[in-house]
């Protein structure tokens, strides 16, 4: 289907964006397309105006000075896996974003553009939340930062207001932590039916620290705190089995096509054992 | 309208677009480009795959727009002459394809597959194709092309 019409701009700068975002009531931002461009291909939607902000220079770059990987949000599913700051750094997100859809949308899509739309099912979102990225969003009054953990409101629902842009995600830097993402799903491009992000830190054989990101068991990406804390000190599988038994403490997973309420709990808590396994390299 | 000047296959070519034209109705109903093709409304498929500044996109998930200032090549434009690209040619040999629909979209992804690695395992292959679907299903042989191909253009070791 060829969408409904609208208005089109291309900005090149962020000022840009925000002046043609405040001109009109029912704007959109484009950032890759690739989630966006089904949307309107389905008419599920109808901007009146859509603000191209693919060619903004500025958002796409990735720097690792000082003691963060900051990450512009025009930055591509392609550019981000590849870069090398960010797999030394930050290898959650390159293995995250590497099982994101396919090459073809992974040279167009963005992080940014992954992390506004909020989709429950995305592979980025729960490793935002799990390694405490701080989002750098602009508006007509200047820019703010917001914490992960208070980015993700809903479903399609984050702290970026009508008329503001995400221009970046800085990450910490993890150097030395294990990482495994776990992504189940029934086909190579698929979503995820659930995903588990994990990373850790190993002192003497044992965990020291562990960060854990889940995906699709809600309206918004969780963290598992509960079996963080009970990780603390496991050095065998067995140990690593019983605290993954907490990862569907508290979860409040939907049923669907893909897999019903207790089958989601079920993976949770699974893929985390499997995930911690493999991030801590003990089998 | 938008007025917009995009390279394709080589050639210069300018027009005035509607927003809403997606790149892939452009390449066909402007530019003649019917052998890129159209499978699905979801981004799925892979059918329309082309490359945009040297790499893999899918076509019906770019605007006409944005293609402004571009450098795109089409299925149309990877043979010189009469020589055929070695991976049509490959695709040929080890029948590559059954009803031909998706081919289109596999040549090129499989172009952009090779340039990024040009010794890839059948693991790899797999993997760099999982953005095109074959509704025939005849992806062995897909893969055995694609393996062919590497060694036609010299990577495969
Ligand atoms: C077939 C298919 C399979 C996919 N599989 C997966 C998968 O397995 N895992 C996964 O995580 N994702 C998957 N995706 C989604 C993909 O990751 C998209 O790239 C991503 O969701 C959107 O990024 P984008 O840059 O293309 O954003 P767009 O499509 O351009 O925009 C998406 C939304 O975000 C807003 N937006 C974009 N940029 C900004 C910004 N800088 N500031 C504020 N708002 C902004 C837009 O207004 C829009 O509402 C898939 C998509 C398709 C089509
Ligand atoms: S037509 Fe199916 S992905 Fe483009
Ligand atoms: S050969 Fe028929 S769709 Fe692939």
């Amino acid at each position: 289907m060829i969408p409904a019409a609208f208005d089109y701009t291309r900005a090149t700068t962020v000022d840009e964006a925000l002046t043609a975002l405040a001109s009109s009531d029912d704007a959109k931002i484009l950032g890759g397309g690739q989630s966006l461009l089904p949307v309107l291909r389905q008419r599920l939607n109808a901007p009146e105006l859509i603000v191209d902000c693919s060619a903004i220079d500025e958002i796409k770059g990735i720097d690792a000075g000082g003691d963060k990987v900051t990450i512009g949000a025009g930055a591509t599913h392609h550019a981000v896996m590849n870069d090398p700051a960010v797999k030394a750094s930050v290898e959650l997100l390159a293995q995250a974003t590497e099982t994101v859809a396919d090459p073809q949308i992974r040279h167009r899509g963005t992080l940014g553009g992954s992390l506004a739309h909020a989709d429950p099912r995305a592979d980025q979102p729960p490793v935002a939340l799990a390694l405490d990225a701080e989002f750098t969003i602009a508006g007509p009054s200047g820019k703010r930062t917001v914490p992960a953990s208070e980015f993700f409101i809903g479903p399609f629902e984050t702290a970026v207001g009508e008329d503001e842009l995400l221009v970046s995600v800085a990450f910490p830097k993890y150097d030395g932590w294990g990482s495994h993402y776990e992504k189940f799903n029934r086909t190579a491009q698929a979503w995820s039916i659930v995903g588990i992000a994990a990373a850790v830190r190993m002192d003497g054989g044992k965990i020291a620290e562990a960060r854990i990101g889940l995906t699709n068991v809600g309206g918004t990406p969780v963290r598992a705190t509960a079996v963080e804390q009970a990780l603390v000190g496991a050095s065998s599988m067995a140990e690593i089995a019983a605290a993954a038994e907490r990862a569907s403490d508290g979860i409040e997973p939907f049923a669907d096509e893909d897999a019903d309420v207790e089958f989601r709990k079920h993976l949770a808590r699974v893929l985390t054992k499997r995930a911690v396994a493999k991030a801590a390299g003990i089998e | 309208m938008q007025h917009i000047s995009v390279n394709v296959d080589g050639t210069q070519y300018e027009g005035d677009v509607e927003p809403r034209t997606l790149l892939v109705h452009w390449l066909r109903n402007e530019v003649g480009k019917v052998g890129t093709v159209v499978g699905c409304d979801t981004s799925n498929c892979g059918a329309c795959t082309i490359l945009m500044n040297g790499r893999s996109v899918k076509s019906c998930s770019v605007l006409a727009v944005q293609a402004d200032g571009a450098s795109v090549t089409t299925i149309q434009g990877i043979s010189t002459g009469d020589d055929w690209h070695p991976v049509q040619t490959a695709f040929k040999e080890c029948h590559g394809l059954q009803c031909g629909y998706c081919t289109p979209g596999m040549v090129m992804s499989a172009i952009d597959l090779l340039g990024e690695n040009p010794n890839p395992s059948e693991a790899e292959i797999r993997e760099g194709l999982e953005g095109n679907l074959c509704r025939c299903t005849g992806y062995h042989n897909i893969v055995r092309s694609v393996e062919k191909a590497a060694e036609l253009m010299g990577g495969a070791k």
